[in-house]
């Protein structure tokens, strides 16, 4: 049977990673704005903060759909970032309702930078597994 | 403007107006592209190199004027005067920028309007011989070609002098006549108030006369010495045959005015040490140029050096107070740490002046040795010093004036190279640390003083607002990081000042491209363009900037206020605001629980208040609300009219809401009696309360609504948990981990929810101000949060009773006194800006951070510091100088819109001993103190302390590595950071810091939340308190202070083995004074001094001296209130017998000796010592 489950795996998670795709490019245009005086932290912040929760349940969608599929190979490239998604999401400062991105603190250069480069590797992550997926 | 297209933008030089033209700037002339920054240390310093100028002298006589231009350096032109004579100039300036090649357009330029022709084809030549020049000039009269014709290669010498002549006396009689239409001012001394006529008298002077001037730059004590010769200075320069002769070419000139200035200038010497070494000076063997006027000064001269110099301004500014001597700020910012020298005897620059420990370096030329100076830079020093070296007293009365004028360049670049051999100054001194037992000084450690030529020294901005923990700026990321320092700026940007010049004016000129305001460091292109010396742009001077309102003359933009001022207040218009200003509003809210009630502060509270009604600033717009709460919130509604205050509950705390949301905050003048009633009323309202829960969070939301309309400080006071509603907490700390070495938790915030809070006020211009008055944990670091976001500020007074703990009580009562009167500004933002090449980028202290360089400060008090880390993010290598300036909108209680703009100028270096040189340790320990509250609370508080000491181990071993011949058995370190160890220990031993002592939770955080908030003095004290003793104070070095005497006791090092029984000793913590009294200690001291017949009978609680009439008892009276004089909370006192219990209270603070869990500062040099060899 052509269309296994993995192959369907595959293609949805074609389909999510151009999503995670654009949520990246979203980050790294914001953390510019940023940089670049447009915007205010708050104003800035609050958007990020609602599209951190999404990119990180999409990702783990696709690791528990890879985890039923039995495509190991794919699962360990994403375990890393999978790891690292858990560690930011329970590892951050206070209630966990406030994601990864403090207003206060996001404009410290050390920040700013951090996350800048965060949403750069991500982006180049996702980008890789895209035409991963595609093949 | 003028400048060729090599030196392309800058601007450098400032017109002088007179016709003088100092022309450019040194060695980066050779640059053909280093357009901006450039050179642009050499319009400041204005002399850059060494042109001669004559000086103008007395008004109807211009002689000619001469440059010399050093390398192909800009002409420039000058367009001083008003009226045509402007336009000419103007015009040619332009042309001169556009000029790509400078110089042949140049002459061409001058060629046509005047009839120099023959000049300028010499000048082209490149080789004028003087002479020829000179008679020209002379005789060419009546044009003012303000020329300088540089035409050869920097490299050769000779070729780049050129000689211009200027004359313009046809120009100047028309200036005068203009002046005088403008001002009475023309003529000389006459118009000058009494007072301040001494020192501008002396400024002219100092301006009027050529050398003299110059050899006062190089010394910065000269002014005072100047003053006693102004007289026969002026008479020197109207002196018809001494302008002649400075008009004359050179050798002549020298000639006369060595002559002239002599006096002067051996007295001077001999008063004053001056940092900077000229160069050139210091060579005998060389011919050493002629008279070179600093451009500055000539700038000031304005057209006319009378009329000009004769204009005194009014408003009392940081000139004047700097030039007295006397102030405070002189002596802060002129002593310098390492042998301060407290009285006001000008001494600028002790850390040279201490000079020589070895004495061979007095024969040398000494001072700071900056090769990387140029020779612009150099030139500060005046054609007389030239054969003086201004720093070591050796020198003075023997003076050696240059023969060759010519030479000039040469001279002083060569200086520049034998600068670099020369000693090095103290604050290089190394010190070996472990063997110097008294490393503490005797007197306080001042601000070192930024090694500048001293005419931006005076310039420069106050180090109690501005300071920066490297005076001298490394040159690149990679000399900063071998340094090992850090590299930050602090400040206390709203500091009550007491001189302050506010300026009105309908624009406010500022940079186009980086809004820059104007400062006393921008350059000065032509009359009518300055040079920005943040971005270097080149921007226009307005019109209505080149009207003096001091003077009231025309033509001097180089004179206002704004440009004479590091430190000035704008009225900003409307432009500055978003909306119009909003009127003070105050909100209390305030702790009605059970808690609350039996701690008895709302007595405290209402009492101060009541007194203190009328003074709250603020104007007839002022609002003032109440809000109490416990498990519900109480609203008050004071509407005029009422005939009592009502009271208005609402129970709903999960959904909060104002019952009436207009008559909650109220005109506090209109319902004055209201308030009041409520404030008579409020402390008894509550005391047969069972409530014990306290709904801060809800409260909290509540005072957000009420202000959010317009914006305002609220306080909050807050006595235990919060433990209803939103925002509530729990107790996290575990008492048996009070003393744990191991790890402390719970520095962070344990909830979001006051953060949110602050950042919604911070919005709404609204700061939250924090009172916990506690007995038990209250999770500080989460209420903090809400003070911290909001730029508001904390006060913790743990265990407060206003029965129990009296002196809790008054310490309340004090602050409160001080929090209710002081300034206030509302709706702020601070914006720092830095040169080109510097980057912030961390900011401590309580605000938000709305963008890279903007600080958004709801509300702004006198009390507040603020600390900014740096990083050079491009190589400074084409500047000599960097500035920074922070600039401070917000709106005073009165209503108006206001920017103060605080300005501070320092040297860049590019050797790592010149790095060292310039430590500000105690900058540099309270920037590291902030950074390690962030450390602490992002990471762990042992990290903290590791990166503190490391911070010393990797600093000390920089530069033990850079010191070749010393024996590496030894703790050495620079003379300049000496006392980083000390301060470092004392920071590991500071409460917020320390591991091993029973340390509150609270007491931490708040220790925390104090040092990322006090301005650096105030933090000072706090990290390292001084002790003094003061049982046998005399009146010996005494200072006087409003008709009383202050005695000036030495401090002691914070060791018991300094402490006698014999002895009483005073310790000054910042905020509190502990007076400890030895067991032994004489009965007359203490009945004298406390009342008490001797050392039994003295009760354990004490907190007042008595007013007993006996000389000793008002000599320690006036020591106290003059020490609490000098801060804004005023501290409480404790008298601390030996062998009460209160003593380990104190004795927690004599940070030298070691402790159960903590080292001895001996055993903590050993152990970075060994550190550093590992």
């Amino acid at each position: 049977m052509a269309f296994t489950f993995a192959a369907f795996c595959y293609m949805l998670s074609l389909v999510l990673c151009a999503a995670l795709i654009f949520f990246a490019i979203w980050h790294i245009i914001a953390f510019d704005e940023l940089r670049t005086d447009f915007k205010s932290p708050i104003d800035q912040c609050n958007p990020v903060h609602a599209l951190v929760l999404p990119e990180y349940s999409i990702h783990s969608l696709f690791c528990v759909m890879f985890l039923c599929a039995q495509e190991w190979l794919t699962l360990g490239l994403n375990a890393p970032l999978l790891f690292y998604h858990f560690w930011r999401y329970f590892h951050c400062p206070a209630d966990s309702s406030e994601l990864a991105y403090d207003p206060p603190a996001v404009m410290n250069a050390d920040t700013l930078s951090y996350c800048q480069k965060e949403a750069w590797c991500k982006l180049a992550f996702y980008l890789l597994s895209f035409f991963y997926y595609l093949y | 403007m003028h400048v060729p297209s090599g030196y392309g933008l800058h601007p450098q030089n400032y017109i002088a107006p007179s016709g003088h033209y100092p022309q450019g700037p040194g060695k980066m002339t050779s640059l053909p592209l280093d357009s901006q920054c450039g050179d642009y240390y050499s319009g400041l310093y204005m002399v850059p190199t060494q042109n001669m100028v004559t000086p103008n002298t007395a008004n109807q006589q211009p002689g000619a004027q001469q440059m010399y231009g050093r390398g192909p350096p800009a002409p420039h032109i000058v367009g001083s005067t008003p009226g045509s004579f402007q336009g000419a100039a103007s015009s040619a300036s332009h042309l001169h920028t556009s000029a790509s090649q400078p110089y042949s357009p140049f002459v061409n330029h001058y060629n046509s309007p005047a009839m120099y022709s023959a000049n300028s084809s010499v000048a082209s030549q490149g080789f004028p011989s003087t002479c020829g020049h000179y008679a020209m000039s002379t005789v060419s009269n009546a044009t003012y070609p303000s020329v300088s014709y540089p035409s050869l290669p920097a490299g050769d010498p000779y070729g780049q002098q050129m000689f211009t002549s200027q004359n313009a006396p046809t120009v100047r009689p028309a200036r005068d006549n203009s002046f005088s239409g403008h001002s009475m001012a023309i003529s000389h001394p006459s118009p000058l108030p009494p007072p301040p006529s001494h020192q501008y008298h002396q400024q002219q002077s100092l301006s009027g006369c050529n050398t003299l001037s110059w050899s006062a730059s190089g010394l910065p004590s000269t002014q005072d010495n100047l003053r006693n010769h102004t007289g026969s200075l002026a008479t020197a320069n109207s002196n018809p045959t001494n302008t002649a002769a400075d008009s004359l070419s050179c050798p002549v000139m020298q000639n006369v005015q060595p002559l002239k200035s002599s006096p002067v200038v051996s007295t001077v010497l001999s008063g004053a040490s001056s940092t900077r070494t000229p160069p050139a000076a210091n060579r005998p063997a060389e011919p050493v140029a002629s008279v070179t006027q600093p451009s500055e000064l000539s700038q000031q001269k304005g057209v006319d050096s009378s009329s000009t110099t004769s204009s005194a301004s009014p408003v009392p500014n940081s000139y004047d107070a700097l030039e007295g001597g006397s102030y405070p700020d002189m002596l802060s910012s002129s002593a310098s740490s390492p042998a301060p020298d407290p009285a006001p005897e000008p001494d600028p620059a002790p850390a040279s002046a201490p000079a020589a420990p070895q004495p061979s370096k007095m024969a040398k030329p000494f001072g700071y040795g900056y090769p990387t100076l140029q020779p612009g830079y150099q030139n500060a020093t005046a054609p007389l010093n030239s054969g003086v070296p201004p720093s070591s007293p050796a020198y003075s009365g023997f003076q050696q004036y240059a023969q060759y004028p010519g030479v000039n360049q040469l001279s002083s670049s060569l200086g520049g190279l034998s600068l670099q051999s020369s000693p090095q100054p103290e604050s290089l001194r190394p010190v070996n640390l472990t063997q110097e037992r008294n490393i503490l000084p005797m007197t306080p450690v001042w601000a070192p003083v930024p090694n500048l030529n001293v005419d931006l020294k005076k310039l420069n901005c106050s180090p109690d607002s501005f300071r920066c923990t490297l005076t001298n700026i490394p040159q690149t990321q990679a000399l900063l990081n071998k340094a090992k320092l850090p590299l930050g700026l602090l400040l206390h940007p709203f500091r009550d000042l007491t001189q302050l010049p506010v300026i009105t004016s309908n624009t406010i000129v500022r940079c186009r491209s980086c809004r820059t305001y104007i400062n006393p460091f921008v350059s000065f292109i032509d009359q009518r363009r300055w040079k920005c010396n943040l971005c270097y742009r080149v921007n226009d001077v307005p019109e209505e900037f080149m009207y003096n309102p001091l003077t009231r003359s025309y033509g001097e933009p180089h004179k206002r206020p704004e440009v004479q001022n590091s430190t000035v207040e704008f009225i900003a218009s409307s432009d500055y605001m978003l909306r119009p200003p909003q009127p003070a509003v105050y909100l209390f809210v305030l702790d009605v629980s059970h808690n609350a009630v039996e701690a008895g502060y709302l007595t405290i509270l209402c009492q101060s208040l009541l007194e203190n009604l009328d003074k709250l600033p603020g104007d007839s717009r002022t609002r003032i609300g109440f809000m109490t709460f416990d498990s519900t919130i109480h609203f008050y509604n004071l509407q005029e009219g009422l005939s009592q205050p009502q009271m208005l509950i609402v129970s709903d705390i999960d959904d909060v809401f104002l019952p009436t949301p207009d008559s909650l905050l109220v005109n506090l003048y209109e319902s004055k009696e209201l308030i009041k009633d409520l404030l008579n009323a409020l402390p008894n309202m509550f005391t047969n309360t069972r409530e014990t829960h306290s709904a801060l969070g809800p409260a909290l939301q509540a005072a957000f609504k009420l202000m959010s309309p317009t914006g305002g400080r609220v306080s909050v006071f807050q006595t235990q948990l919060p433990s209803l509603g939103a925002g509530v907490l729990q107790s996290r700390e575990d008492p048996n981990q009070r003393s744990s070495t191991k790890v402390v938790q719970h520095l962070g915030p344990a909830t979001d929810f006051y953060k949110k809070l602050a950042l919604d006020c911070s919005g709404q211009q609204t700061a939250v101000d924090l009172f916990l008055l506690s007995s038990q944990y209250s999770d500080l670091a989460s209420l903090a949060c809400m003070s911290k976001y909001s730029a508001g500020c904390i006060y913790y007074y743990p265990s407060f009773h206003y029965t129990h703990n009296p002196s809790q009580a008054e310490k309340l009562q004090k602050d409160l006194k001080r929090y209710l009167t002081r300034k206030i500004g509302f709706e702020a933002v601070m914006r720092i800006r830095c040169t080109k090449g510097l980057s912030m980028h961390t900011f401590h202290g309580n605000f938000f951070v709305r963008s890279t360089d903007l600080l958004s400060l709801a509300n702004i008090n006198p009390d507040a510091g603020f600390a900014v880390q740096l990083s050079i993010e491009e190589n400074l290598t084409d500047t000599s100088l960097v500035c920074f300036q922070t600039a401070l909108l917000y709106t005073s209680s009165k209503g108006e819109r206001r920017i103060r703009v605080h300005t501070l100028c320092l040297p860049v270096v590019s050797s790592l001993a010149d790095v060292y040189a310039g430590v500000d340790v105690q900058a540099a320990i309270c920037l590291l103190a902030n950074m390690a509250v962030d450390r602490s609370v992002s990471s762990s508080l042992s990290d903290a302390r590791d990166a503190l000491v490391n911070a010393v181990v990797d600093s000390l071993s920089a530069y033990g590595s850079t010191v070749s011949n010393l024996q590496h058995s030894a703790l050495i370190a620079p003379s300049s950071l000496r006392l980083f160890p000390l301060y470092v220990l004392a920071l590991l031993k500071q409460k917020a810091f320390r591991t091993g002592t029973s340390t509150r939770l609270d007491d931490r955080v708040y220790a925390m939340c104090q040092i990322k908030c006090q301005p650096l003095v105030h933090l000072m004290k706090m990290i390292h308190p001084n002790l003094y003793r003061i049982d046998r104070l005399t009146d010996e070095g005494a200072i006087h202070v409003n008709d009383r005497v202050v005695p000036q006791p030495p401090l002691q090092k914070l060791s018991a083995e300094k402490l006698t029984r014999e002895g009483a000793f005073l310790m000054d913590c910042g905020s509190v004074f502990y007076i400890w009294i030895g067991k032994s200690c004489d009965n007359n001291f203490i009945e004298d001094v406390l009342g008490y017949p001797n050392f039994a009978s003295i009760p354990q609680k004490l907190t007042h001296l008595p007013e007993l009439d006996t000389l000793s008892s008002e000599r320690a009276r006036s020591f106290i209130t003059w020490l609490r004089d000098n801060r804004p909370l005023s501290p409480i006192l404790h008298v601390v017998k030996d062998e009460s219990p209160a003593k380990t209270e104190f004795f927690q603070h004599l940070i030298e000796d070691r402790t159960e869990a903590a080292f001895s500062y001996y055993e903590f040099l050993l152990h970075i010592q060994q550190q550093i060899c590992k």
